[in-house]
């Protein structure tokens, strides 16, 4: 059966693993490929490199990432940042990516996913969807907005039908992120994750608000998330990879199970 | 030095599965035309995305035919997800003829929970193949596609080396003779990964 993926995300800038609000208050932590490296021995089911800078300039600094993560780490991998066309795409896979994750660049040109697709296959081609609740009023059923460049400016998108159009696009895999929950460690959205995963027939990767195994948990039997993705958690220590997938595995969630990664 | 040849025609990255056999102890040559192939002990054709477009590389560079001859002389040859794909008559996916080495054709996964078919699952063998020597039984393997490869005719059975579900069973790996083809990555899948990418280095230094 189908494990459940556990996904640490790692936050690059500049060549390097940060932590910190995106932006704001930055602090190096280390070297990515060697902290993808360290992941994937704990039992990490693949790696999402984050370029949290996406400058032009950035571009060739991550293929380079990619390049000596591929070389080091048997895992698959994920890079969102400052993609915007096909062929920014290709390098990026040709660097040792396995898929590629549009966000903004989606929202501002959505016929990009339908290139992308087409192109690499929607298997490569992950779509990244930033929502916070919509304010509404009493009695009105639970809705969400779709944010951009880091949850700084709004969308006049509803997350889920934005989600089942970039499916119709092509996107093969959902990458779904709670503004509203994103580094509070107050769990994850799991009525957001739900109301998406019902409605497309693609895997959903749960992010934001992670704070411990029980939130894992929850985000694939309330949520209905194929994947489940942390970064703070994980980087800070707080939880290890393998004690996350013990509490899953005693939720009778599917998982890998890696025997030489202690929990 | 065992050499293994593999294969490069625009589908995906190279990197891991060069770094893997290298760290296996082999000699690797990225092939992207046909004389890249004299003096290889191995073939790998990886790959990932539709059928048509790659087989339409793979004849602009004239690989097709030499990549024939290999199999049909029974030498070493690994298929790698779309790589193993091509090995079949013809795709669903977007109805491309393929090399037609193996009766049957490659399709969608009827009755999956859900598609792309992402992430770790249990390849489970249905007989014993040195390709996997040294790999616990039901071990995952890291698989991304939608599609499969349907063997067919009288020896499908045969063909079919193991197999994995997502809903129904499909076929994840296919052997005959010297050849063999996983529809899972093991340039992906870590330490197991490694291992099957090193038996078959083995197995390719052996023919030689």
């Amino acid at each position: 059966m189908l494990a459940v993926r556990v996904i640490p995300c790692l936050d690059v800038a500049r060549g390097r693993v940060v932590k910190g609000t995106r932006f704001v208050d930055l602090v190096d932590e280390g070297d990515p490929p060697e902290l993808a490296e360290r992941y994937a021995r704990e039992g990490a089911d693949e790696i999402v490199f984050l370029d949290i800078s996406a400058a032009p300039e950035g571009r060739a600094t991550l293929r380079d990432i990619v390049e000596r993560t591929a070389r080091r780490a048997f895992v698959p991998l994920t890079v969102g940042g400052g993609v915007r066309t096909p062929s920014e795409m290709r390098d990026v896979l040709r660097a040792g990516a396995d898929k590629v994750s549009l966000n903004t660049a989606a929202v501002a040109d959505p016929d990009l996913v339908r290139r992308c697709a087409r192109r690499f296959g929607s298997q490569a081609v992950v779509v990244a969807i930033d929502a916070r609740r919509a304010v509404k009023s009493p009695g009105q059923a639970a809705a969400w907005e779709v944010v951009v460049k880091g949850g700084r400016e709004t969308t006049d998108l509803d997350a889920v039908a934005w989600a089942e159009r970039v499916v119709d696009l092509g996107a093969g895999e959902l990458l779904v992120t709670s503004i509203d929950r994103d580094g509070t460690q107050s769990g994850y959205d799991t009525a957001l994750l739900r109301a998406i995963a019902d409605r497309v027939p693609v895997p959903v990767v749960a992010s934001g608000g992670a704070a411990g195994p029980s939130d894992f948990v929850a985000a694939v039997l309330e949520g209905g998330a194929s994947a489940v993705l942390a970064a703070s958690i994980f980087h800070r220590r707080q939880h290890s990879i393998a004690a996350v997938k013990a509490a899953m595995a005693a939720a009778g969630i599917p998982v890998r199970l890696v025997p030489e990664a202690a929990a | 030095m065992t050499r293994i040849a593999v294969v490069d025609y625009g589908a995906g990255n190279l990197v891991s599965i060069d770094q893997a056999l290298r760290a296996a102890g082999s000699d690797v040559v990225i092939a992207r035309a046909a004389p890249d192939l004299d003096g290889a002990d191995g073939l790998i054709v990886p790959g990932v995305g539709a059928a048509r477009p790659a087989m339409d590389r793979l004849r602009r560079r004239g690989l097709v035919e030499p990549i024939r001859r290999w199999i049909a002389a029974d030498r070493p040859f690994l298929g790698i997800c779309l790589g193993m794909q091509l090995l079949f008559e013809g795709s669903d996916e977007d109805g491309a003829r393929t090399l037609g080495v193996l009766p049957g054709r490659t399709v969608l996964l009827v009755g999956a929970p859900r598609l792309p078919h992402i992430g770790w699952n249990a390849v489970r063998r249905r007989r014993p193949h040195p390709l996997f020597a040294g790999v616990a039984p039901d071990a995952p393997f890291y698989f991304v596609h939608s599609y499969a490869p349907h063997p067919a005719g009288p020896n499908a059975m045969d063909v079919a080396l193991a197999v994995t579900d997502h809903g129904p069973d499909f076929v994840s790996a296919v052997a005959r003779g010297r050849l063999a083809g996983v529809q899972f990555h093991p340039e992906r899948s870590g330490r197991d990964g490694l291992r099957l990418l090193a038996n078959f280095a083995t197995l390719a230094g052996k023919a030689a």
